[in-house]
């Protein structure tokens, strides 16, 4: 185990420093943040005196050094914009969108889960047609027009949800969220809704195939022919067989979801991360942008690294083996 | 003493597929008394298994009790509710299968399968179905019971994986075991140390067990009655020692002379020409024919069985009582 993790955070170590180098050229390349950050009729002498302070004049590479030693000491930079540690910035954007994935990840599981298993034990059913359907229209339906229709129908001819912001939040054991408030619990329902439809349809998907895939196995012909009941078969000899896959698939869809809440974040006006680095790469405000993808891929590797732990408690045949 | 523990007759089970008609099992008659160990023999494809799935309501769709008569004392079983006939299975009626690496849940505790066992068929806590489990792998020699109860299937060997499978086949002392071809799997000290306590145990407990398998070599050393099944049908029964010593039907007599003896060391073995029958297309008439020495041109209408006693085969041209003399 110790081995295991050894190798796990060495492998971490090289990916984050990769990633930052792809990074750090690829923000370099787009454009000069000067022509952004300083008015249009600005000085030689303004100019250089803002690059001289920013290291904007260095070559790339003793930038690149620079940020890799700060870096280290837990320094990612002032954010160009805000004129804020990177940081700071980031995580203070962070809880509303970890917030909004984690609900909508939840709902995902509880409404996805039991759909798939009623749709997988009667495969070609009414029933089953009629949530496949579905959830075809949660996968192809784009994104951003399945938020405007929630923001259609619930907030302006229902009237009964906000549509944009974040609400009220309040404070729960240290940490602010929008569960603390009954105004923040409604302002978070359209924007999760709207980020789960797709992980909705696609753990439907992934139940049902594992259902129907897992119901003819000997096992369930072997505790039917021990006379137990249909409901304990499917709930805890199939559920727990099936959701193996399913926890890797949300393990990686935990990550892309906080990555990519983007879409949701700007229909709903959520203030997240997601907005905040749409807005950065607009500015070409360097730091928060490679703060940002770091911390991004910090997260993949801690949640790949718990869906493996969860795997070993899910699969005796894996824990055995470690 | 009137009704036999189990009674089929005239049993048919068949697929429904898009190529068309599987009649994996086309007429079984079968009787089976408390103590007694019926051998149901046959190769792959015979339809012995989906006989014994089908005497429990366990055969999988498109397949379909389509016609005949179960009885299991007395009550009939095809008309049985789905409830009635879960609150048989695992209870009065247990089922042991072939590999049971297959059969155990292997994310789920062999404790948690077994409690679960006894729980679907008695009111009983948590605590006295694990101590009843216990007892039960205890029963079947595995060692240390107490704590291979918390052990996962793929912690046990396959010959102790099998006598798991039998400890929770006989949780709730059931009056009848269908058993698929249980020893297959295992090595052959394994299996004949299983096979000795399967027949000690069937006979302290009076139970009937139906031991469905390939091998007529294990057949004859465990059961009273053979049956012999060849493309959905029984051609031979009777007791082990009327159907090995004087086989009457070609089939029976080729699995006979397959089997490797001691005193035919080094010479090749003897099989039986040709394959069987395609489930879909079977030749019309008897469906060995086409495979057997003895065939005439009468061989292209159904034998019937011709049945005395419990002794019966279906074959126009059967061999003399004395072919093996």
């Amino acid at each position: 185990m110790t081995v295991f993790i050894l190798r796990r955070v060495l492998q971490a170590i090289l990916v984050l420093l990769v990633t930052s180098v792809v990074v750090f050229l690829g923000v370099y390349a787009i454009g000069d943040p000067l022509e952004i950050l300083l008015p249009a009729d600005a000085s030689m002498a303004e100019r250089a005196q803002v690059a001289a302070s920013l290291n904007l004049d260095d070559p790339l590479p003793l930038q690149y050094w620079t940020f890799v030693t700060s870096a280290l000491q837990g320094d990612f930079g002032r954010s160009f914009v805000y004129n804020r540690p990177a940081l700071d910035v980031i995580f203070e954007r962070l809880p509303a969108t970890l917030e909004l994935v984690t609900t909508s990840l939840i709902l995902s599981l509880i409404l996805g889960i039991p759909l798939g298993l009623v749709a997988g034990v009667k495969p070609g059913s009414v029933t089953d047609e009629s949530i496949m359907t579905g959830s075809i229209l949660g996968f192809s339906l784009p994104n951003f027009w399945q938020g405007m229709m929630l923001i259609m129908i619930f907030a302006v001819w229902l009237g009964w949800l906000p549509s944009t912001g974040r609400g009220q939040t309040g404070e729960v054991l240290g940490i602010r969220t929008s569960y603390a408030t009954w105004d923040g619990f409604i302002h978070l329902l359209l924007p999760a809704t709207n980020l789960a439809l797709a992980q909705i349809a696609l753990v439907i998907r992934l139940t049902r195939t594992g259902v129907q895939e897992t119901m003819p196995l000997d096992f369930v012909k072997y505790a039917r022919a021990r006379g137990i009941s249909e409901r304990r078969i499917l709930f805890v000899h199939v559920l727990k067989t099936i959701l193996i896959p399913i926890v890797t698939v949300l393990g990686i869809e935990f990550g892309s979801l906080i990555a990519f809440a983007v879409v949701t974040e700007t229909i709903f006006a959520w203030p997240g991360v997601g907005k905040l680095i749409i807005d950065s790469i607009n500015m070409l405000d360097r730091p928060i942008v490679v703060a940002y993808i770091l911390v991004i891929v910090a997260m993949f590797i801690v949640i790949n690294l718990v869906v493996d732990v969860l795997y070993s408690l899910l699969d005796p045949r894996i824990r055995s083996r470690a | 003493m009137s009704d036999p523990l189990l009674e089929v007759r005239g049993l048919r089970t068949w697929f429904e597929t898009p190529k068309g008609t599987v009649k994996a099992v086309d007429g079984v008659d079968l009787t089976l008394e408390r103590g007694e160990i019926l051998g149901l023999v046959g190769e792959s494809g015979s339809g012995k298994s989906i006989t014994g799935f089908s005497l429990l309501g366990l055969v999988d769709p498109p397949g379909r009790v389509v016609e005949g008569d179960i009885r299991f004392l007395g009550e009939d079983l095809r008309s049985a509710s789905p409830r009635r006939l879960r609150d048989l299975r695992g209870n009065r009626i247990a089922m042991i299968f072939q590999d049971p690496m297959m059969t155990l849940n292997p994310v789920l505790r062999i404790g948690t399968q077994m409690i679960e066992t006894v729980r679907a068929h008695a009111k009983v806590s948590k605590a006295e179905a694990r101590a009843m489990a216990r007892d039960a792998l205890g029963q079947v020699g595995i060692p240390h019971p107490d704590e291979r109860i918390d052990a996962y299937p793929h912690e046990f060997s396959g010959g102790m994986r099998q006598r798991v499978a039998i400890a929770i086949a006989l949780l709730h002392k059931p009056d009848l075991i269908i058993a698929d071809e249980p020893t297959t799997a295992l090595d052959v000290t394994i299996q004949s140390q299983i096979l000795s306590e399967v027949q000690s145990l069937t006979r302290e407990m009076g139970m009937g067990l139906i031991w469905i398998s390939h091998d007529l070599g294990v057949v004859g050393q465990l059961a009273n009655k053979v049956a012999v099944m060849y493309a959905g049908r029984i051609v031979e029964r009777g007791t082990v020692d009327e159907v090995l010593d004087a086989p009457r039907h070609p089939y029976t007599r080729g699995l006979i002379d397959s089997l490797p003896m001691e005193n035919d060391r080094g010479q090749p073995l003897r099989q039986i020409p040709g394959n069987a029958p395609p489930p879909l297309g079977r030749p019309e008439g008897c469906p060995f024919r086409p495979r057997c020495a003895r065939a005439t041109d009468t061989c292209l209408s159904e034998p019937l069985e011709t049945e005395a006693q419990g002794r019966g085969w279906r074959c126009f041209n059967p061999l003399e009582e004395e072919a093996m003399a």
